[in-house]
């Protein structure tokens, strides 16, 4: 540790920061991963399955135990959403609400783990120098995860589109909005594929931003010594509101773009 | 912003999530709130059925009670009305047995009077005779003196 702790002394703390800004990646150029983000992530997704899993195999219609009654008032609020604004028929849709809800709950709750705790403890275990450890353990602060979750929503978009009102429907909704006039199809037609573009880009980088900026700011202020207890504790305490409010916009907004697609114009 | 493979593998995981969830996750635990829905559904109507029942049944009883209340003072009247009656006749019986008994009274009075009366005056009879032969100082032939003494018997 000592010797770690010399090596960060060393680090000015611009460097610090960009050091812990750094994914652990193989590979080159596209082609490559982010270990961290991505290990973090299916790890999360997981437990996510695990828990709700072991609860779904012995759910009782009796007298719940507690680990049931939890998952069933998440369950029941994530059907509640749905239902307050999906009102057509779809298997998919609320455990995909489910699974966008927890999932990125529990990412974002990484950004409570403290910046310096996974690398200090990854260091201890295997020797290495902190200095060549790197380790973002939130995925939802990396552009790629959000990406990801954000694509599988516009795929999602396309697909019901195209299923509820078919291939003519949705051209015609895409060319003929919202101006009526046949001279005006073009504009509309560029018009409708930014407002679509922008969906899944939006949502992805709504969440990637905000977790990015709590990261950031959970950086800067390990790099003010003794000061940063009190200051730590308060943007911990903050984000009590932002990790689960952010898990719930990406949610709801999920619900109504897929309730968007489903409505036929 | 260093865009690469991650979002490939990411959306991989999210599909195999989701669809793990929709089809092991999701259906048992919606199926086990759902039944409980039933299930506590079900009680609150039968609590409601048996709070009606209950009400039900409470007014039945007070009508009985009622009723039974009617018919204990029928009876009670119908038992006073008898009583007054055997009383009634009780009396009667006994006025009649009274005078039964005074009746009989009196007769026999009657006749121990008579019975005595008849007696005396067959005494007086002697008596007088044997008075009158103590102021005579002899023997009267009652046979010659019979129709004095019959007339003195008469007389008393």
């Amino acid at each position: 540790m000592s010797a770690a702790a010399a090596t960060e002394a060393t680090l000015t703390s611009q460097e610090y920061i960009k050091h812990h800004l750094t994914n652990l990646t193989v590979g080159e150029g596209f082609w490559s991963l982010n270990l961290d983000s991505l290990g973090w992530a299916v790890f999360l997704g997981v437990v996510f399955l695990t828990i709700f899993r072991s609860v779904a195999k012995k759910a009782t219609s009796g007298v719940p135990g507690k680990l049931q009654c939890a998952v069933e008032m998440v369950v029941e609020f994530v059907d509640d959403s749905v239902k307050s604004t999906f009102h057509g028929k779809n298997d998919l849709i609320a455990p995909l609400a489910l699974t966008v809800f927890v999932w990125i709950l529990l990412m974002n709750m990484m950004d409570w783990v403290p910046v310096d705790l996974l690398p200090w403890l990854i260091s201890l275990a295997t020797g290495m120098d902190m200095a060549d450890i790197y380790m973002k353990p939130v995925p939802t602060a990396d552009p790629n995860i959000t990406f990801g979750l954000a694509g599988g929503v516009f795929f999602l978009i396309i697909y019901y589109s195209i299923k509820v009102k078919g291939v003519g429907g949705f051209m015609k909704e895409l060319y003929t909005q919202p101006f009526g006039h046949w001279t005006l199809y073009p504009i509309n037609f560029i018009l409708e594929v930014v407002t679509l573009l922008a969906r899944p880009l939006a949502l992805s980088l709504r969440l990637f931003g905000n977790l990015y900026a709590g990261e950031l700011i959970f950086l800067l202020i390990a790099t003010l010594g003794l000061y940063q207890l009190p200051l730590h504790f308060l943007w911990a305490a903050f984000h009590l509101l932002v990790i689960p409010l952010q898990a719930f916009i990406f949610m709801m907004l999920t619900i109504v773009y897929l309730s968007l697609a489903h409505e036929d114009h | 912003m260093n865009l690469n493979a991650t979002i490939i593998g990411q959306l991989i995981a999210f599909v195999v999530f989701v669809i793990f969830c929709m089809k092991f996750v999701w259906p048992p635990i919606m199926a086990a709130i759902e039944a409980r829905q039933a299930t506590i559904a079900d009680g609150l109507a039968a609590s409601d059925r048996a709070a009606k029942d209950l009400e039900l049944a409470q007014e039945k009883a007070t009508a009985q009670l009622k009723e039974a209340k009617v018919q204990a003072a029928s009876i009670i009247d119908a038992a006073k009305k008898h009583e007054a009656k055997i009383v009634d006749e009780a009396a009667g019986k006994a006025q009649v047995e009274k005078e039964r008994i005074l009746a009989t009274g009196h007769t026999e009075i009657e006749t121990e009077r008579n019975r005595a009366k008849e007696e005396l005056r067959a005494q007086v009879a002697i008596l007088a005779i044997a008075g009158a032969e103590k102021i005579l100082e002899r023997s009267i032939d009652a046979a010659a003196h019979s129709d004095i003494l019959d007339k003195l018997v008469a007389e008393l």
